[in-house]
């Protein structure tokens, strides 16, 4: 009952920002001017705010300035002790750096690492926090270049990506942290640059204070949809979610972005309706798999959580089953990865929704921007397929979905797949890739599954029993973050692009309408089977023969 | 600038970018937050820690064990739930224990074994909590009963081949947990021997509600959780009130002073909190 009221208000919160959040945002991205900052923010760029770019230098400049900041943060890590406040850390293992690296700048924030024994201050503050906003601030640029496709018309240019970056970030992502993270210290979370130091504890053992930034990078983590723990076990540790209302808290800012973004969408092509259908698509996704793993974990089926009687392994007191299977949801159904509850110890078929979230391509709804450009997507090939059943040239908002654009869909929509499908057959035909896993049998077979998914859809939870920091795990799957991040991105502007130069198709009679309950229907549809026709297999042989067997 | 080719100037220019932003989101932001931190919340931001006489003995946030240097519970405070942080409660080795709902097979040590690991031998989750009920149960007076549990505190799970069955977890000598299995006998098992091809059968026993509440069998996510649930507070409180000389009535009381129930009334579960509620006893 608590659980039930604890979605609701959830919901409810989500459904009061949407349109203030949506209209804010879309001002963000449509406005002219630009502000005293900004203009002097430009100046140090040496860019100009008022020059428009085509889709290929916008994409070189999402390329350019993401292979820079790898760079500088792989660079940031090797040196960290030789530079200040690095809390007497020593330098990260080159492939833990690399992969570190990749992890945080295609938003994935996958954690081969443990923040409280590797990172010092430095490179979580001026490294990690920074790529939660930047790289979080990238995604809802693409989307709104994919998204200005298809609200302009006979043009080549689809807006300016330094601009939508500076101005997401500054404009959207860092006011909401500073109040959230001021929320997060009220409940208890920690916000220092001290040291390390010891005390006795009451039985007379010692415990050592492990001092972080940790309030102030929860936010951006949370909000900007990253999931990079300070802390090894990330938002279950009490100096990051301390308490049942910053667990709240924390859900509500990893979904309030992805859930207002289609109010941002249905303005900038002029119709509200189709903002509220892709939005309604999100919500229904969302809600299933919701339904699905709070029965699952609740029920507690399977041999240990039988003989525990509760699912409370790897939940903290204070959050319950209940609530930690909503984060758990959120965290899958969005790009972050955050993690208030070990994913490893869920029941098989609780842990197996989870995966199939985000094998959705974390549609439902998504990363910030990424969930946005991959529900459209999802929603071009439903008018496709819906054009082929009745013989008709399918056009989805005024353009026209031809070869091109559906051959770049296509091969947006394959990417993932490939890299799961491939990054795991991989990881279980070589010894070194099998030795990662620490259960045996179809639970095993789960955890390298869950690793590949989570990295080639840049979430970045894990089933954490796997030993994945290894040169050959932190390459494989930085590799499958890289391209998990970068060619949809790529597919994306070129699709925007495309869109942007046609001219538009007036409504006619064989028009799909795209804003009534009958499309909402068929993209959930059709985002279900194609992802379930895809990935049966794999999850048959891992999750389902465990919860099943 | 106009002069390099223009992939030189976007690099430069993404150079820049990042410059810049770190400066904003990676300086200026944590700065600002760290200084309206300390300065209107200045215990919270610093880790909510609690001092007796003068000295910092904890955080009100982190869990710690209460245990001796032998690592047995001291009688006269509440325990905290298993943690799989370092040695326990170790806040620069926070963990789960991330195994899994089907991981019920032990690897039995094995005296002869070809390494430490396999000398050492792991038990499986099952395991872990069935021995977990078992001791929490002879420390509290209660029956440690579970359902899939053997008597002697591990998983009660068979691998069974055509010809006989074998109780994985249980080494030689002991006494099955049961003789037969659907005619076959059950045999105790030989540390070091591969079972893998039998059919792995969990018995699940007929153990009612078992009396040992789920958090005390069960390691949290953190590692550090600082809670324990209303149910084990309050299984513990006749042993802590005897230990003590107290009226249990008294130590409930000071339970419930200790137990922060849910925010808003639906938010999370209702909690005690060990270190503030064994501190108070100490003060009684």
């Amino acid at each position: 009952m608590a659980g039930a009221l604890f979605v609701a208000s959830l919901l409810l919160a989500l459904a009061i920002s949407y349109k203030p959040l949506g209209d804010y945002m879309f001002r963000v991205y449509t406005g002219t001017t630009h502000s005293r900052v900004e203009r002097v923010i430009y100046r140090l760029l040496g860019v100009d705010p008022d020059g428009e770019q085509r889709w290929g230098v916008y994409a070189r400049g999402v390329l350019a300035f993401s292979l820079v900041s790898v760079l500088f943060l792989y660079g940031l890590q090797r040196l960290q002790n030789h530079l200040f406040l690095s809390l007497g850390m020593k330098p990260v293992e080159p492939a833990l750096a690399w992969n570190t690296a990749v992890s945080f700048v295609t938003n994935t924030n996958w954690q081969a690492y443990s923040g409280e024994s590797t990172m010092g201050h430095l490179v979580q503050t001026a490294g990690l926090a920074v790529q939660n906003f930047v790289s979080a601030a990238v995604g809802m640029a693409v989307a709104i270049a994919l998204v200005r496709g298809f609200a302009r018309t006979k043009t080549d240019t689809l807006g300016n990506f330094w601009v939508d970056l500076v101005r997401g970030t500054i404009r959207i992502l860092l006011p909401i942290s500073l109040v959230a993270a001021l929320l997060l210290v009220a409940g208890g979370a920690i916000q220092t640059f001290g040291d390390h130091f010891t005390w006795t504890t009451l039985a007379g053992g010692e415990q050592t204070f492990t001092p972080a930034a940790a309030a102030s990078q929860e936010a951006i983590k949370d909000l900007g949809t990253n999931g990079g723990g300070i802390f090894n076990v990330n938002s279950a540790h009490p100096f990051e979610n301390p308490t049942s209302w910053t667990n709240w808290l924390e859900i509500f800012l990893l979904l309030v972005i992805a859930f207002s973004l289609p109010r941002t969408f249905g303005r900038m092509v002029g119709d509200n309706r189709q903002g509220y259908a892709i939005v309604s698509v999100m919500a229904i996704i969302a809600l299933i798999s919701l339904g699905v793993t709070q029965w699952a974990e609740l029920s507690a089926g399977g041999t240990v959580p039988q003989a525990i009687g509760q699912a409370m392994e790897g939940r903290e007191t204070r959050f319950g089953v209940s609530n930690s299977g909503m984060f758990a949801s959120a965290t899958t159904l969005t790009s972050t990865g955050s993690v208030n509850s070990f994913h490893d110890s869920y029941t098989a078929l609780g842990g197996g929704m989870l995966i199939f979230n985000m094998l959705l391509g974390e549609v439902a709804p998504g990363g910030v921007g990424s969930g946005l450009y991959g529900m459209l997507i999802l929603a071009m090939i439903t008018v496709f397929v819906a054009g082929l059943m009745v013989g008709r040239t399918p056009e989805y908002l005024g353009k026209k979905v031809g070869a091109r654009e559906i051959k770049l869909a296509s091969l947006y929509f394959l990417v993932t797949p490939v890299l799961v499908l491939v990054g795991t057959a991989v990881a279980m035909a070589t010894e070194t890739g099998r030795a990662a896993m620490s259960n045996s049998g179809p639970h095993g077979l789960s955890e390298i599954l869950y690793a590949y998914t989570s990295a080639s859809n840049n979430n970045g939870s894990a089933f954490a029993g796997v030993s994945v920091n290894t040169p050959f795990h932190n390459t494989t799957l930085g590799l499958c973050m890289a391209f998990g991040r970068f060619l949809p991105i790529v597919l994306a502007l070129a699709l925007a692009g495309s869109l942007a130069q046609q001219a538009p198709v007036p409504a006619s009679v064989g028009t799909l309408p795209t804003y009534r309950p009958q499309f909402v229907g068929m993209v959930v549809g059709v985002t279900i089977i194609l992802v379930a026709l895809t990935f049966l297999p794999a999850l048959a042989l891992g999750p389902l023969a465990e919860g099943l067997l | 600038m106009d002069r390099m080719p223009s992939w030189v100037r976007q690099h430069v220019a993404a150079l820049r970018a990042l410059l810049v932003l770190t400066v904003v989101t990676g300086v200026i932001y944590p700065l600002v937050a760290t200084g309206v931190a300390q300065a209107l919340l200045n215990d919270k931001a610093n880790g909510s820690l609690i001092e007796k006489d003068g000295k910092v003995v904890g955080s009100a946030l982190i869990g710690q064990s209460f245990t001796d240097a032998n690592g047995n519970p001291m009688r006269r405070y509440f325990q905290s739930r298993p943690s799989a942080a370092g040695d326990g409660y170790d806040p620069t080795s926070t963990a789960a224990g991330n195994l899994g709902p089907e991981d019920v097979i032990d690897t039995l040590p094995d005296p002869n074994g070809a390494d430490e690991a396999a000398k050492e031998g792991k038990q499986s989750l099952l395991t872990r909590v069935c021995a977990r009920s078992k001791a929490v149960g002879e420390l509290e007076g209660v029956s440690g009963a579970r359902p899939y549990c053997a008597p002697d505190g591990v998983g009660a799970v068979l691998k069974v081949f055509p010809d006989r069955a074998v109780s994985v977890n249980q080494a030689c000598p002991a006494t099955p947990f049961m003789p037969t299995y659907e005619g076959l006998k059950v045999e105790c098992a030989k540390p070091g021997e591969d079972y893998a091809a039998g059919r792995t059968v969990p018995i699940r026993g007929n153990a009612g509600t078992p009396s040992v509440p789920a958090d005390a069998v069960t390691a949290s996510g953190s590692g550090l959780d600082p809670d324990i649930s209303a149910a084990y507070a309050e299984l513990q409180a006749p042993r802590v009130a005897r230990e003590r000389g107290l009226a249990v009535e008294q130590v409930r009381a000071l339970i419930a002073e200790h137990t922060t129930g849910r925010a808003l009334g639906f938010m999370g579960e209702p909690a005690v909190n060990v270190l503030e509620l064994n501190l108070a006893l100490d003060r009684v």
